[in-house]
């Protein structure tokens, strides 16, 4: 039995110590928000935010996170931040396909957490670890900065 | 600006944005059994024998013997069998299905299967491969002449490799049978086509397949034809389990074992006569791989575009598709177009360098104005704004100062700046439109006073239905929320065709257009009606035959010039880009954020396939890079200072005066690309990608 908290709420998970943690949203609590690009931490597609960081889920194994907070996509878009960062993006039409947006809006999460102010440099970086073959970034680089300025004191 | 082209929220924002989205990796069906192929580890090799481990119960093994209709997978030709009867042909080649509800057991059951092979010998290089699929051939003007008359000829070869669409989704479906009927649902770009392959491969009364689309993480032209073959197995699977069977591939599965862009070898012959180019005679060579998929119509594309956007007057044109047993190329971006665009434009500049003379006013000097025959003597019947565009990148990039200033560096960075001009032809090659794809398109108004759209175009990111609804929303007047445009199931859409060819908005888009003008005056609050519109062929153009390559490839053009700057370090071999503009017309924008999305998305795709993005296969023909750890697509950090620029010359016969959009940032970036780096080291390529790798071996060279 593995204890965490997951979006806010502490969860058990029966799920075996060598198990992803992707897997276990996926089908055990049936959060599918965090999606399976390439099972190899590659593609950041399984983004969620463990204790404050941004990780890939198929890159943890469930026995390292007793006692751990994860926070994902369906989580994270009941709170205020999650609000000014989805209107930014859709104020320059930054969601295409989709399948990366989840892990892009908890990357974009930190990156705003981290530092409220960041250059577009520190955006680019913030989301390096996440693939997008559909935007070339740009909009989402914009998205970004938007919420920075958008979300003055939420960050 | 016209008012359409103000940005509106996507309509598939909120589902996106909050996770909610169901991809067909998030749906879960009752009693739902997984698949995994067993896939032949030998490039070609007569199957001798099969031995299979004990089956426990619940768990199926499906092959060629489980197919009830044809053993065939209809795409455009029928030569790939569902499932191989005696031979495999390339290394993936899926022998064998395992179903069943464990796929820790479905692994082991794999495992223990036994394939007794007699190894035949394999072809990998397309230059020795003596099976040609397809042959075409054109000409216009006296060639020969050209070249005999000639005070200089050039010859020069090019080679673009593979490339992976990479979508971040990775191919998958899922099919069940239920009350007599089989439907097949999940990630595709083209329902339709799905349709049509699994009546033939399951012999079902077409009334009895059923294809539903769901939310598409991406396509690229590898959700084009893959899909189709993946539904016929899943739905021979289905039957024989008798349940619902999904097949999610796993994305090493699918970078190594679905289809790519063909890598391509052109030889490119030009006859020089007082410092113009007055003939040409190309030779294309596709790399089909083991089957044909859509290789025709790729090949047709390229050869159509192989003089780019210049005026050659004698013309003589060879295209060759041959077998590899290598996995079969399909559709990727571009369509064929990409291969030729990298190499006319490459031999153009390569020209005007052993001229002496400037390359982009070589390239003006020959350029296509309104009114000029196109390579096939068809017309370009509209403005041709390649003058204004190139002016706009020049004001945009400083192009013609930085290309002065960057000659002879010296110093361990040099800079260089690069420009291409391309077109890509709008919709699908020749007569495709009336004669095959036939296209219908319906809105429905309810009696609540929505309404819905109709049609099998599907939206896998690039925006369509939002597009749609505008212009629904916009005909009648109406507010876009009343308008609905869902994911499209046969059984509730008509044939509308296939969501490639950069055919979607111009072509389905204008039915649309006419089909909310006529329910505007037939409007009856309060009551159901419907309104259907079918594709009618311009009447303006000169027909194409395919067999001679004669007449109006295509009704109309979108361009692009597109403009690299960047910079080598020449210690590290390292290239970073500086600066990438693009200035594209697409006609009148439906949607300008919609739009420039789409424009530099392909343009990193484009940059990508000229710099990093490379397939490898050892010498037993297997992919050697098959992961997102190895097969490199850009990131973030890649092209940081990306700008792209709209310019309108709005068409007739689009709605609003639209053109085609989605495949045309995909075609001009590589060679501006190269032609920068030409620019930076001093140096002639004739092939991409150009990785750093290869600037390293050059680099090297010149030290010597």
């Amino acid at each position: 039995m593995i204890k965490f908290i997951l979006n806010g709420e502490e969860v058990t998970s029966n799920a075996n110590p060598n198990e992803r943690l992707l897997d276990v949203l996926r089908n055990e609590f049936r959060l599918t928000g965090a999606k399976c690009g390439c099972k190899e931490g590659e593609c950041g597609a399984c983004s969620v935010i463990l204790n404050e960081k941004l990780v890939n889920s198929c890159m943890v194994a469930m026995g390292s996170i007793e006692g751990s907070t994860v926070m994902t996509i369906e989580g994270y878009s009941k709170t205020d931040r999650f609000t000014v960062l989805e209107n930014a993006y859709a104020a320059v039409s930054a969601v295409q396909c989709g399948f990366c947006i989840p892990g892009m809006m908890l990357a974009s999460e930190r990156i705003l957490a981290e530092n409220p102010n960041p250059t577009e440099e520190d955006i680019r970086r913030g989301i390096s670890g996440n693939l997008c073959r559909c935007t070339g970034y740009n909009a989402i680089v914009e998205a970004i900065g938007i919420a920075a300025k958008e979300g003055k004191g939420l960050w | 600006m016209e008012a359409i082209s103000k940005s509106v929220k996507k309509m598939d924002h909120d589902a996106k944005v909050s996770g909610q989205a169901l991809y067909v990796d998030d749906i879960i069906m009752d009693d739902m059994l997984y698949g995994k192929m067993l896939r032949s580890t030998k490039a070609k090799a007569r199957i001798k024998n099969i031995t299979l481990p004990n089956i426990s119960a619940g768990y199926f093994v499906v092959d060629k013997n489980d197919v009830p209709g044809e053993n065939k997978i209809h795409v455009v030709e029928e030569d790939m069998p569902v499932f191989p009867v005696d031979t495999v042909e390339y290394v993936g080649d899926p022998i064998l299905m395992v179903v069943g509800p464990d796929k820790k057991e479905i692994g082991k059951i794999l495992s223990e299967i036994v394939v007794d092979y007699e190894e035949l010998e394999p072809v990998f290089d397309v230059r020795k491969s003596d099976v040609s699929f397809f042959h075409y051939n054109y000409a216009k003007g006296d060639v020969d002449k050209a070249f005999e008359e000639a005070d200089r000829i050039i010859t020069e070869t090019f080679e673009t490799g593979h490339q992976e669409q990479a979508y971040l989704e990775t191919n998958g479906l899922i099919a069940y049978p239920h009350d007599g009927r089989m439907t097949v649902r999940g990630s595709m770009q083209c329902p339709y086509y799905v349709f049509g392959a699994v009546a033939k491969a399951i012999g079902y009364d077409k009334k009895d397949i059923q294809i539903i689309q769901d939310v598409t993480g991406g396509g690229f032209g590898g959700k084009e034809d893959y899909p189709s073959i993946l539904a016929c197995q899943l739905a021979v699977a289905a039957i024989k389990a008798n349940k619902p069977v999904k097949y999610v591939f796993e994305r090493r599965e699918d970078i190594e074992f679905t289809s790519k862009r063909h890598p391509s070898i052109c030889t490119y012959k030009a006859a020089i006569k007082n410092g113009r180019v007055t003939g040409m005679d190309i030779d294309v060579t596709y790399n089909s791989g083991a089957y044909t998929t859509l290789t025709n119509v790729v090949l047709q594309r390229g050869i159509i575009g192989a003089s780019g956007v210049y005026n050659i007057t004698n013309l003589r044109v060879t295209g060759d598709a041959k077998k590899t047993n290598t996995v079969p190329n399909g559709a990727m971006r571009g369509f064929g177009a990409p291969q030729t665009f990298f190499a006319i434009e490459m031999m153009m500049l390569h020209i005007a360098k052993e001229l002496g003379v400037d390359s982009l006013k070589f390239k003006e000097q020959h350029m296509v104005k309104q009114g000029d025959a196109t390579s096939t003597s068809g017309q370009f019947h509209f403005h041709v704004p390649l003058p204004e565009m190139v002016e706009r990148a020049d004001q945009l990039s400083d192009f013609r100062k930085k290309r002065e200033l960057y000659k002879n560096q010296t110093g361990r960075y040099r800079k260089g700046i690069g420009i291409s001009l391309v077109y890509h032809g709008c919709g699908f090659t020749g007569s495709g439109e009336r004669d095959f794809i036939k296209a219908v398109a319906r809105l429905k108004k309810n009696a609540d006073d929505t309404v819905e759209i109709l049609i099998s175009i599907t939206d896998m990111g690039q925006g369509a239905k939002t597009t749609f609804s505008k212009i629904v929303a916009d005909t009648l007047g109406i507010s876009i929320d009343k308008v609905i445009f869902a994911n499209p199931d046969t059984d509730r859409v008509p044939d509308s065709g296939p969501t490639v060819a950069s055919r979607s908005l111009m072509v389905v888009g204008q039915l649309i257009k006419r089909a909310a003008e006529k329910l505007k005056v037939q409007w009856k609050s309060g009551e159901e009606q419907m309104i259907e519109e079918h594709y009618v062929h311009p009447d303006f153009l000169i027909p194409f035959d395919i067999n001679t390559f004669h007449g109006d490839a295509y009704p109309t053009y979108s361009w692009s010039v597109n403009v690299i700057e960047l910079e080598v370090d020449t210690l590290t071999a390292t290239t970073n880009v500086l600066g990438a503009w693009g200035v594209y017309d697409v006609g009148t924008p439906l949607d300008l954020n919609i739009l420039h999305g789409q424009m530099q998305g392909g343009f990193l795709q484009s940059i990508g396939y000229a710099s990093m993005e490379q397939i490898n296969y050892n010498e037993k023909g297997i992919i050697r890079n098959n992961s997102f750890s190895d097969y490199i697509i850009p990131t973030s950090m890649d092209v940081p200072n990306m700008v792209t620029d709209i310019i309108e010359v709005p068409y007739i016969e689009g709605p609003y005066g639209a053109k085609g959009a989605g495949e045309l940032p995909n075609v001009g970036p590589a060679p501006a690309y190269i032609d920068a780096l030409e620019n930076a080291l001093e140096n002639r390529i004739n092939h991409i990608p150009y990785t750093q790798e290869d600037t390293m071996k050059y680099l090297q060279e010149v030290a010597k």
